[in-house]
């Protein structure tokens, strides 16, 4: 059959240690990325872009950045919405101070400044554990948020206490800005998203996530074997800021345009990336993407089935998105506390046994 | 100078108010917390149903109306009669007490022995559930709550502080009734909790589940009964702020609030909820008066509980009146 190691020999370390081991995973995976960069640019429109591609590959980056604190270090986090605010913010002034810089290297370098600031609240992770430090993480939420709102330095001084993304270009094609064509963002995004996602899953599978793994698991053991807390936290801290930073930059610069910092960086914002990698799956760089996917395409099909097909007015079908929303998450935390991902490895295991499966 | 004390001495007092009402919704908390080891995020939303469910009956509402009416295309709003308030308060209950039967038998008995962390997010799943299913059942818009409790400036207490310092305090009379309510709610519990006896099968529960097993206790029975207890804090919770503020979604966001009264107090205390919410509410007050509004460019009570929780909680973990948290291999 042709989903096997059986006949797949390896022959050199690197080789078995690969992310994909088994020969149709692999082309899977090409054929995905092909698909993504080859075909999907020429068939996309600014619908398809702005309600379903842009989102899903951002709060992809930014579900990875939660997921390597969360799934990985176990370190949980309600201030995402601060740290992609802090992002946004970052790139915005980067943008205005350095018109001439590429926009490639100021959504970088808002990667990094983030990460800075995630440092900084991150330090009390070491000394409360839990949901204690859950709601420490809110400190962080609702300080930034507000420090942007209050410090006009933050917004330029602009009379509406906005930011404005100015225009930017990549090889003289514009990005950001009111201008910019659909393919030109979506493949923007997904180059940091691809990008972003192959440096996750090689961090997580080395040495570096084993440590974050094993924080996760048991700190106190993982400290008695010689993993260094400090170490080990402040860079889950710093490596998921950094993700969530980027995630940030691009949802203001690319997607939006225009941020008002309380409306987009809310507090709903960390517990919907947050519902991302708990139903697609904590610990798992493929379930960061099942989440990201399955809840930014579920407002749209609600939207499709309840507005348009059944003719309800939207409030209804924007409470009945709540309700599903939290239904989900309580269903999945007991059916499959894994999430999407668990599903999927369940499914390539019987794959490989199939059809003879005894 | 004494003008600039009075005054701060007002805001103190308004702090000390607004602090009660942070602690009767971390108490709803603690009790979850204590007997079950669940830390319940949905204890806002709690609030928020309870309080929108109060004024629905109250109305006359029917339940669902507003989908009903886009499903049938009918038109009902009303059932055409109003309930007096103390029965609605009686409904409100019942309807509180089954919610908690369900909790139980849906979610939390499925996720029995999972990690703390995974019982939080699925209290996250369930806020977001029944913030919807209110919205549902009652519609989201601004509702008023009228159950007869005194509103407005307290008069005597404006004259009396008039006539003796020349600067009168505006104190809210609601807020003086939840301060009473608030107290009498915990002494009430407190007696519960020590002198009945489902309050000690609670507490034994709280203590070791398995021992309690053991000797008898029914573990189902006592988290109904504590859901349902914290339902019914939450029913007081929500017809306070509700009487304070209307019947919003805003309401639900104070549960965010009483989290870092819970991490200040401690969270297996109810004493130290009363007290971290006291001094949570002075707190974010005055330093909105001293620093925040004249240095900082105002409204710092969206960030203050949770930075003094944060800075706490480095020093003392356990917060102020917790239990040790002891770790072991």
């Amino acid at each position: 059959m042709f989903y096997r190691e059986a006949g797949d020999f390896k022959t050199s370390y690197v080789e078995d240690s690969q992310t994909f081991p088994i020969a149709f995973d692999r082309w899977r995976y090409y054929a995905v990325l092909a698909f993504a960069f080859l075909v999907v640019p020429f068939i996309i429109n600014d619908y398809w872009a702005n309600a379903i591609l842009l989102p899903f590959l951002i709060y992809a980056i930014a579900s990875i950045g939660l997921n390597i604190l969360t799934g990985y270090c176990g370190q949980v986090s309600l201030g995402t919405g601060g740290f992609m605010a802090v992002g946004a913010y970052a790139c915005y002034k980067l943008m205005t101070a350095f018109p001439d810089v590429n926009i490639f290297f100021i959504v970088i370098a808002s990667g990094f400044i983030t990460a800075g600031v995630g440092v900084l609240f991150g330090l009390p992770s070491l000394r409360i554990k839990g949901f204690y430090l859950a709601v420490a993480t809110l400190a962080a939420q609702f300080f930034l948020v507000w420090l942007f709102n209050r410090v006009p330095w933050f917004y330029n001084y602009s009379a509406s206490g906005q930011i404005n993304a100015p225009e930017r270009t990549v090889f003289g094609i514009e990005v950001t800005g009111p201008n910019t064509e659909a393919w030109a963002t979506y493949l923007f995004c997904l180059v940091f998203t691809v990008l972003l996602a192959i440096i996750a899953r090689n961090l997580t599978r080395g040495a570096q996530g084993r440590e974050w793994m094993s924080i996760r698991d048991m700190d106190i053991a993982a400290e008695i074997i010689g993993v260094n807390p400090l170490r080990a936290k402040l860079t889950a801290f710093a490596v998921s800021s950094f993700y969530v930073g980027v995630a940030g930059a691009l949802f203001f610069a690319v997607y939006l345009g225009a941020v008002e910092v309380g409306e987009v960086f809310g507090i709903q914002k960390s517990f919907i990336v947050l519902f991302m990698i708990i139903i697609g799956g904590l610990g798992s760089i493929f379930g960061s993407f099942a989440g990201a996917a399955f809840l930014v395409v579920l407002p749209v099909a609600l939207k499709l089935v309840g507005v348009d097909l059944l003719g309800w007015p939207t409030d209804i079908v924007a409470h009945f998105q709540l309700v599903i929303i939290g239904l989900l998450i309580v269903v999945f935390l007991i059916a499959e506390p894994h999430g999407m991902a668990q599903l999927w490895r369940v499914a390539k295991e019987k794959l490989r046994l199939w059809p003879f499966p005894h | 100078m004494p003008e600039q004390l009075l005054f701060a001495a007002e805001v103190t007092l308004n702090g000390l108010m607004a602090g009660v009402l942070y602690a009767l919704v971390a108490l709803g908390f603690v009790l979850i917390y204590k007997a079950s080891g669940i830390f319940n995020y949905a204890q806002g939303v709690m609030a928020l149903f309870a309080a929108a469910t109060l004024v629905g009956i109250m109305k006359g509402q029917v339940p669902f109306a507003h989908l009903i009416n886009a499903i049938f295309g009918t038109k009902v709003h009303y059932f055409g009669w109003t309930v007096p308030a103390l029965l609605a308060i009686l409904l409100t209950l019942v309807v509180m007490v089954v919610l908690a039967w369900a909790v139980n038998r849906f979610i939390m008995r499925h996720l029995v022995n999972q990690e703390p962390i995974i019982l939080f997010m699925a209290t996250i799943g369930f806020a977001y559930f029944l913030e919807g299913l209110s919205d549902l059942m009652w519609n989201s818009e601004i509702k008023k709550l009228d159950v007869g409790l005194p509103q407005g400036i307290n008069l005597w207490i404006d004259e009396t502080t008039f006539n003796a310092f020349g600067y009168g305090f505006f104190i809210d009379n609601l807020d003086i009734v939840a301060t009473v309510i608030a107290i009498a709610l915990v002494a009430s519990l407190i007696f519960f909790a020590q002198y009945t006896k489902q309050g000690r099968a609670m507490r034994a529960v709280a203590d070791d589940h398995q021992a309690a097993l053991s000797v008898g206790v029914s573990l189902n029975f006592i988290w109904v009964m504590v859901w349902s207890l914290a339902g019914f804090v939450a029913l007081v919770a929500g017809m306070m702020w509700g009487a304070k503020s209307g019947v919003q979604f805003s309401l639900s966001l104070i549960a965010l609030k009483a989290l870092p009264v819970l991490m200040l107090g401690g969270f297996t205390s109810i004493p130290g909820a009363i007290i971290g919410g006291l001094i949570i509410g002075v707190g974010e007050q005055l330093f909105e008066f001293a620093i925040g509004a004249p240095f900082l460019g105002g409204a710092t009570q969206n960030w203050f509980a949770y930075v003094l929780a944060l800075v706490f909680l480095v020093f003392r973990p356990q917060g102020l009146f917790g239990e040790k948290i002891i770790e072991r291999v």
